[in-house]
């Protein structure tokens, strides 16, 4: 029983961190209907600001967080402004092309700056030891992984659900052309979307790197796997991106744990598939009749 | 017109005299004044660390010999080329080497990849193609069929499991493994398999076995549930990047036995991902370690460092083993073609190099010492030879 609670520790610290990519690509779906594929390169670029804020300023955690966080939310807006809104009107096809060469941009670019090589955080940067709570050992970073998780994650739905910002981001979700005739600035609307989920995709890119080693093709597999949750809590819902990005997490964790490491994918896959077979929208999706 | 087919047939003319002449020349036989070696190593790219530093090993060999009087009286001349750590450009080169430069037998490349690429060189031009470093298993023996013009003066993959199963369960006194390989990689799976095997055979258990695939950087899973089971080392062959993060969560969640891996966990990456501080109670197999304390390589050390100011590491002692051990074969050869020096390789008995002494087997394999190599601190110590 300790062994599975334990598990499932594991389960929920990697799958909060989906779950904070998955936020991203769900609510920029949920706006503009865009797969945005460079989403995961996003949290590379997180990743190695936070690296170097860490090995130029001897920053701690959370300053570099909140660094990583101004830079990637500059570089969404930027890249909204450059490559999709240009597009807004071409075909979905068009945007969604222009998305992965976005991708591809940001990695090779940073390939030519960086090198290939793995890098890594000072180890001393991201530990924290662990604590024992009725016979369980918890390593304390996985409990600031799912802290840090669940803050922001309150965060955002104070903003989407309180502020009139958060008002017009839902306005234009639902209806984009009455939210304009309304008087809502749709152009704003979709600017402060991809603020709030790249600088939530750079959090993920701090905390992703300094467990891990960081490279800049880094972003593609966690990217892939945000996306699967995404669509597994029903793309376009917030708290589907939650739900789906947890279950991933623990999933992935059960299977490695009780079966074997090398099918945890196939496993999480198939689960996927299921899910999606029985429930076309996600989880939480809402299941939208296509207007005619 | 005309011109154009003159010239056609002088070309012909010219290309049938060349060719004539070069069979007259190998079948009379005629002793060169020389003895030209060809290096086919990684000058650049990729790997070109290897290949450089092993270079740097076999230039020093050859003017120690050189400077003793050459072999048998002939002065030794090495014809470098630089196979840009690229597989299809070191097959272009070793066909360079062998049929322009006529070397008696070529040295390198580095790694096994490149070496495989000049198997059919060997064979086409009967040159001895010679490594010091690629150790897949199957550079010397394909498809169940020894290679006959490739050899190699490291130990192979599947050896380094055998000496950690010894290490382990002799040295350290340990009977209880996990076992921890990635199963994406053949060399990981390759030293795993012969260290089970070695390891149950010496009477110890296996209490678990867990794979996992390159690029996964999330180990909890699978260390948490080892955490839970009886045993008292940890066997991880890997590279350097997923070794270093499973070194690092492990000691993080308290797991605090021996793990010990294979000649990947020599490179600085390893300290730069797991952290000096979780290098305690590490050990892994290698070809040869500065510190060993016999007298070969206490010689070779101090020479070296005369020589080049710096203290030698495993590739320039490699290197440095692989030159004399060809230029032995040379030696008492009797004639001066590649074929007899690929033949005489074979006859070299105990050949003495400062990476152990050793022959080689009917599978082109030296049977050779390892040492074993433990970090304290995320500092390399020596720790043993161990005899095959």
């Amino acid at each position: 029983m300790e062994l599975f609670i334990q598990q499932i520790i594991n389960g929920i610290s990697i799958g909060s961190i989906y779950a904070l990519i998955a936020l991203g690509y769900t609510m920029v779906y949920g706006i503009i209907k865009l797969i945005n594929f460079a989403h995961g390169d996003i949290l590379m670029i997180g990743a190695y600001v936070g690296l170097y804020c860490v090995l130029l300023f001897k920053l701690p955690l959370i300053p570099s967080i909140i660094i990583a966080m101004i830079l990637c939310a500059l570089l969404g807006v930027v890249t909204e402004k450059v490559a999709y809104r240009p597009l807004r009107n071409a075909p979905r096809i068009a945007v969604l092309i222009t998305a992965i060469g976005v991708s591809f941009l940001l990695e090779y670019i940073m390939v030519y700056f960086f090198k290939a090589n793995s890098r890594t955080y000072p180890t001393d940067f991201f530990s924290f030891g662990s604590a024992n709570i009725a016979g369980i050992t918890i390593p304390i970073d996985k409990m600031v992984v799912a802290g840090i998780t669940i803050a922001l994650m309150i965060l955002v739905q104070i903003i989407i659900k309180k502020t009139k910002l958060g008002k017009s981001i839902r306005a234009v979700s639902s209806d984009r052309d009455a939210a304009q005739l309304m008087g809502i600035s749709v152009d704003r609307a979709i600017s402060f979307t991809f603020i709030i989920g790249s600088a939530l995709a750079g959090v993920a890119g701090v905390m992703y790197g300094a467990m891990f080693t960081i490279n800049p093709l880094m972003g593609i597999q966690p990217g892939i796997k945000a996306f699967v949750a995404a669509v597994f809590g029903g793309i376009g819902s917030i708290p589907g991106a939650i739900l789906g990005g947890l279950l991933l997490g623990i999933i992935e964790t059960l299977v490695s744990a009780y079966f074997s490491s090398s099918i945890k994918d196939a496993v999480a896959f198939a689960i996927l598939i299921i899910i999606l077979v029985v429930r076309p929208s996600g989880l939480l999706g809402k299941n939208v009749k296509e207007k005619v | 017109m005309k011109a154009k087919k003159l010239i056609t047939l002088l070309l012909v003319a010219v290309f049938v005299l060349v060719a004539f002449a070069g069979c007259a020349g190998s079948s009379s036989y005629k002793e060169p004044e020389k003895i030209v070696i060809g290096c086919n190593y990684e000058l650049s790219g990729a790997v070109a660390q290897y290949g450089q530093m092993t270079m740097a090993g076999i230039q020093l060999a050859v003017d120690e010999i050189n400077a003793a009087g050459g072999i048998n009286g002939k002065q030794v001349q090495l014809v470098k080329v630089d196979n840009k750590s690229d597989n299809n450009e070191s097959k272009t080169v070793a066909t360079r080497l062998a049929t322009q430069d006529k070397v008696l037998a070529i040295l390198g490349p580095a790694t096994s990849g490149a070496t495989k690429a000049t198997i059919t060189v060997s064979d086409q031009y009967k040159v001895p193609v010679i490594t010091c470093s690629g150790t897949a298993d199957d550079v010397t023996v394909s498809n169940g069929k020894v290679n006959a013009y490739v050899f190699r003066t490291c130990f192979n993959d599947s050896f380094q499991g055998n000496v950690m199963a010894n290490f382990v369960y002799n040295d350290l006194k340990l009977k209880k493994a996990v076992v921890l390989s990635d199963n994406s990689n053949d060399y990981s799976m390759g030293l795993a398999a012969t260290f089970k095997t070695v390891f149950t055979k010496a009477g110890g258990t296996i209490a678990a076995e867990e794979n996992f695939t390159a690029g996964d950087k999330d180990f909890s899973a699978i260390l948490t549930k080892i955490k839970a089971k009886d045993y008292d080392v940890i066997y991880l062959p890997s590279y350097y990047e997923e070794a270093g993060l499973i070194i690092k969560q492990a000691r993080a969640m308290g797991i605090n036995v021996p793990i010990c891996g294979g000649d990947g966990f020599d490179d600085s990456k390893l300290n730069e991902i797991a952290g000096d501080k979780n290098l305690n109670n590490v050990f892994f197999s290698g070809h040869y370690s500065s510190q060993d304390t016999t007298k070969v390589v206490v010689d070779f050390n101090k020479m070296y460092k005369e020589k080049t100011g710096e203290t030698p590491n495993a590739f320039n002692a490699l290197g440095y083993d692989l030159a004399k051990f060809v230029l032995q074969g040379v030696k008492t050869a009797g004639k001066y073609t590649s074929d007899d020096v690929a033949k005489a390789l074979m006859n070299v008995k105990d050949f003495q190099g400062v990476t152990g002494t050793f022959t080689l087997d009917a599978n082109h394999n030296p049977v050779k010492s390892a040492v074993v190599i433990e970090f304290k601190n995320g500092v390399q110590k020596f720790r043993a030879r161990v005899n095959p």
